[in-house]
């Protein structure tokens, strides 16, 4: 069935609800001249299952559907959504939103509308593609093997979800987008005991494809390996250094110093508004010579990956700093409208009750030339951040701050002793013109990225090759 | 919304859920049903910028067949979807493996007693008004004073909602609630020095709420005192956590002291029960019903009765925070802790924060955190960290692009004092905490 056959069968078959309905609520909206006006439908089926102290513990299921209505005139929104799909109240609720335009400008600029885009995941649902007696056999066989990695295994939680979105998009113009998106991850975390000492260690991935993802190669069983690996090396970790020192970061997952550091200080509203340090700086150096970022949605079934936004403008791979130099900004319809800027496709919600706003998809630095031995080896003393936990920014100050979940002392050239408890922190604007080495080892991270904004959370995805910086500051206990 | 008449019909679909997970064959079940709605406006730059309406409703239900468990949920309430929800919870019990310790709390836990605890003040507010209430409170920031350059904007909102709660012991209680916050936020400097900093009121009564303009004020206060902020040269000093990140260290203690993070061993406090982790000074107690605070209820997420009680006395650990399953696993009794504490309130000392501050004398008051460097197995602590350089009990200047390190366990022993200047704004109540030492990287 066509792609958009199958979201409507999905969404508006069960509310009875036809397509003329959908003008009539459009047509409401654009009673009175607006500049984007939208009906945003979704159904979501989302399912977990977890496993602890070696029992199936819990699984839980839940199945949601809404619709959120939308105008916009100038800078000014009115939101309205509602769970239940039923033609009188999306009718009042387009009522209400659209007094808000009695408040704003009659400014009236139409927005292009999506062209045919390719389909980057498959559209079954993710849920169906394991009987439930096969999700829980994987989960125990995950379990077994892990705790024969290492007899100081003394806990072992593992979950696996699976969510399936249809998304249907009735624009303004009378088009209709529509998607349908899988979105599959399973996690490993892991307690190590060691002479009264506790040590955790996680590893997790996924992405937009079904269970299968997890059955390719070794790969469940690869997490559980690299969750007790993790510990291990915590295990023998000690105080990590404070001050001022040469960073050199991983490749993969530390990409999330580039989402938290710059990427958000380069979405279109932030910008737009100019409370971001990056506002104004289109044109400007913001990094060495050795950074190209880019923002891409378009990468097959990539957990960060959209066929198109949620207000159904195709994802792009939008080049962000391009050798140093500060190329564009993330835009939604509203912000590319107010800053004359072009669409990006990152135009991106929670769900049909929240409002999009800019969020970023898949955000990586390209691999530069040097091989990372060659860094690791060019460093005196430093610190070698490989894995992060969570990390955090001031958009405005630009200052950033996260987490080393796994990171290790850098002497004489060599990578010597683990390190506990170290937390980088810094000043987005200027953090990549201290950038003086960058690998030829990109690699995008598992899969496991989930970015929160204005109290939104969206999955994404970040990668990058490693990195040297000369100079950030590493907050550690020994001063 | 018809209140009393709502709650009956939200009582009649959570038994309706009951049943029919009784019909399709579980032993035991619990079901809730929630709604809420509200309304929020957000101005900028002296005009509205959005007006969202909100409606949310959802139902959850956790089955039991003898000792597995399983839930679902949805929001969609017809009749069939109920049916296919129960349905769902089912099948993923059949799969789930038995667990001894699963299942509903003892029928002499649960809650018998309702007393009316002032939580339910709906606001009267249609969008113009909360739009110009927007507008007073932003105009109230922008024009403190002439170095305030930009705004993120005030935002109005509230909320009003009704919960039933029900199992196969026979509880079905239901309550109402209402939530109304205002917010604002507001920046200063250009380029390169920009700084933004926030405030918020929220209350279950608009009456109670800080009016626009000292919420407007207050932000734009706080954001000018951050202005021409520098970093620190690495060191070890004593430290101030204003009472706002006052309580994210004591929600740090509480997570290490939870049922599910104590069996799981993954906590910096296993077996620390009755054994000294604060100073003898320090007392913390849970109070579920204080008349309209925001963390106010007279039974848990299970339905299990909350009471008074202490948690940490002369600086001991005296209690955990449990539901009925992390303490059967730990072999105790439920706290009516299910879903998390109410009112957690750490007893203060007689000194406000410009005598907390003398005390200081000489070191660093953090008033904002950043990122997620608590590590809760070891009780390593490593944050980003921003606010104001102290000497002889003086601000001297704001500071930023730091971190400050330490471990919690020896970090709340060495707590030096708590102010009396709690936040009431959340469901721990702390007033700043002076800490002896902790280490401080930066430039």
């Amino acid at each position: 069935m066509p792609l958009l056959e199958q979201v409507k069968h999905a969404i508006l078959a069960p509310s009875d609800l036809q397509i003329r309905n959908i003008d009539s609520i459009i047509a409401t909206l654009l009673s009175t001249p607006v500049d984007v006006a939208d009906v945003y439908f979704q159904s979501s089926h989302f399912e977990s299952w977890s496993l602890e102290g070696g029992i199936i513990k819990e699984g839980t299921h839940s199945i949601e559907r809404g619709a959120g209505v939308r105008v916009v005139s100038g800078d000014k929104t009115g939101f309205a959504y509602s769970d239940r799909i039923e033609l009188p109240i999306l009718l009042e609720a387009a009522k209400n939103v659209k007094a808000i335009v009695r408040h704003g400008q009659n400014a009236q600029t139409r927005i292009e509308t999506a062209g045919s885009r390719p389909q980057l995941y498959p559209s079954a649902n993710p849920l169906k593609s394991l009987a439930d007696q096969q999700k829980i056999d994987l989960l125990k066989r995950i379990d077994s093997e892990t705790r024969k990695l290492d007899s100081r295994v003394e806990e072992v939680m593992i979950s696996l979800v699976a969510a399936y979105d249809n998304i249907l998009v009735a624009n303004q113009d009378g088009s209709l987008a529509a998607d349908v998106r899988p979105l599959v991850r399973l996690n490993v975390s892991v307690i190590l005991v060691e002479d009264g000492r506790r040590e955790q260690g996680s590893m997790g991935g996924g992405a937009r494809h079904d269970y299968s993802y997890f059955m390719e190669g070794d790969r469940a069983l690869d997490y559980g390996r690299e969750a007790v690996r993790q510990a291990q090396v915590n295990l023998q970790a000690e105080d990590a250094p404070a001050g001022n020192m040469t960073v050199v970061l991983g490749p993969g997952w530390p990409g999330i110093l580039l989402h938290e550091a710059i990427g958000h200080g380069l979405e279109g509203d932030f910008n737009r508004k100019g409370t971001s340090a990056f506002s104004g700086r289109i044109g400007e150096r913001v990094g060495s010579e050795l950074c190209t970022v880019v923002d891409d949605g378009t990468l097959p079934g990539r957990r960060g990956s959209l066929s198109m936004d949620d207000e159904g403008t195709p994802c792009e791979n939008t080049v962000l700093i391009e050798k140093g130099i500060l190329k564009a900004y993330m835009q939604d319809k509203l912000n590319a409208r107010l800053m004359n800027a072009k669409l990006t496709g990152n135009g991106r919600r929670e769900s049909y009750a929240h409002l999009p706003m800019p969020r970023m998809t898949n955000t990586y630095m390209l691999p530069g030339e040097s091989d990372p031995e060659e860094i690791i080896r060019s460093v005196k003393k430093g610190l070698y951040a490989q894995n992060f936990g969570g990390g955090q920014v001031d958009i405005t100050s630009g200052k950033f701050v996260f987490s080393a979940s796994e990171a290790y002392l850098i002497e004489n050239g060599k990578i010597t002793r683990p390190v506990k408890g170290a937390t980088l922190i810094g000043n987005g604007p200027d953090v990549l013109t201290r950038v003086s080495m960058v690998g030829n080892n990109m690699q995008l991270d598992s899969g496991v990225g989930t970015c929160g904004k204005d109290g939104q959370s969206v999955p994404v995805g970040v990668g990058q090759p490693t990195l040297k910086i000369d100079g950030l500051t590493v907050g550690g206990t020994s001063v | 919304m018809q209140n009393q008449a709502e709650i009956k019909r939200l009582k009649n679909v959570v038994q309706q859920l009951l049943d029919e997970a009784g019909r399709q064959g579980a032993t035991a079940a619990e079901a809730a049903f929630s709604i809420d709605n509200g309304l929020s406006a957000t101005a900028r730059l002296g005009e509205v910028e959005t007006v969202e309406y909100h409606c949310d409703q959802g139902i959850g239900v956790t089955v039991y067949f003898g000792q597995k468990k399983g839930s679902a949920s949805t929001n969609d309430i017809s009749e069939d979807s109920l049916k296919e929800t129960v349905k769902a919870a089912c099948s993923i019990a059949r799969y789930a493996s038995e667990d001894e310790y699963a299942g509903l709390p003892d029928p002499e836990e649960l809650a018998t007693e309702f007393p009316d605890l002032d939580l339910y003040h709906p606001w009267e507010i249609d969008a113009e008004q909360a739009i110009d209430l927007a507008i007073e409170c932003e105009n109230a920031a922008r024009h403190h004073h002439p170095a305030i350059s930009n705004s993120e904007g005030a935002t109005i909102s509230s909320h009003r909602g009704a919960r039933v709660f029900g199992n196969s012991l026979g509880f079905l209680h239901g309550n109402l609630s209402s939530r109304h916050s205002l917010s604002c936020s507001v920046l200063a400097g250009s380029g390169d020095a920009m700084q933004r900093d926030y405030w918020y009121s929220v209350s279950r009564n608009a009456a109670s709420l800080e009016s626009a303009q000292q919420v407007g004020e207050k932000a734009a206060q706080r954001t000018l005192a951050r202005l021409d902020a520098r970093s620190l040269s690495t060191r070890q000093c004593p430290v101030l956590f204003a009472a706002e990140m006052a309580t994210g260290l004591i929600g740090s203690m509480v997570g290490a002291i939870s049922g599910g993070n104590l069996y799981r061993k993954a906590s910096f406090l296993l077996d620390a029960l009755d054994t000294q982790i604060f100073p003898e000074f320090v007392r913390i107690h849970e109070q579920p019903l204080l008349a309209g605070a925001l963390g106010s209820s007279s039974y848990d997420a299970e339905g299990v009765a909350t009471r008074n009680r202490d948690i940490v006395s002369n600086g001991i650990l005296r209690s955990y925070v449990l539901s009925t399953y992390s303490a059967r696993k730990l072999g105790m009794q439920t706290t009516g802790n299910a879903g998390g504490v109410h009112n957690l309130t750490v007893e203060s000392g007689s000194r406000d924060l410009e005598s907390m501050l003398k005390l200081l004398d000489t070191g660093l008051l953090v008033t904002e955190l950043m990122g997620q460097g608590v590590n809760r197995v070891t009780g390593d602590y490593s944050r980003g960290a921003s606010g104001f350089w102290v000497e002889n009990g003086v601000i001297q200047y704001p500071v930023q692009e730091i971190t400050i390190a330490g471990n919690l366990k020896t970090m709340l022993r060495n707590i030096v004092e708590i102010g009396n200047d709690a936040d009431l704004r959340g469901n721990i109540r702390v007033g700043s905490i002076l800490l002896e030492q902790m280490a401080i990287a930066g430039e």
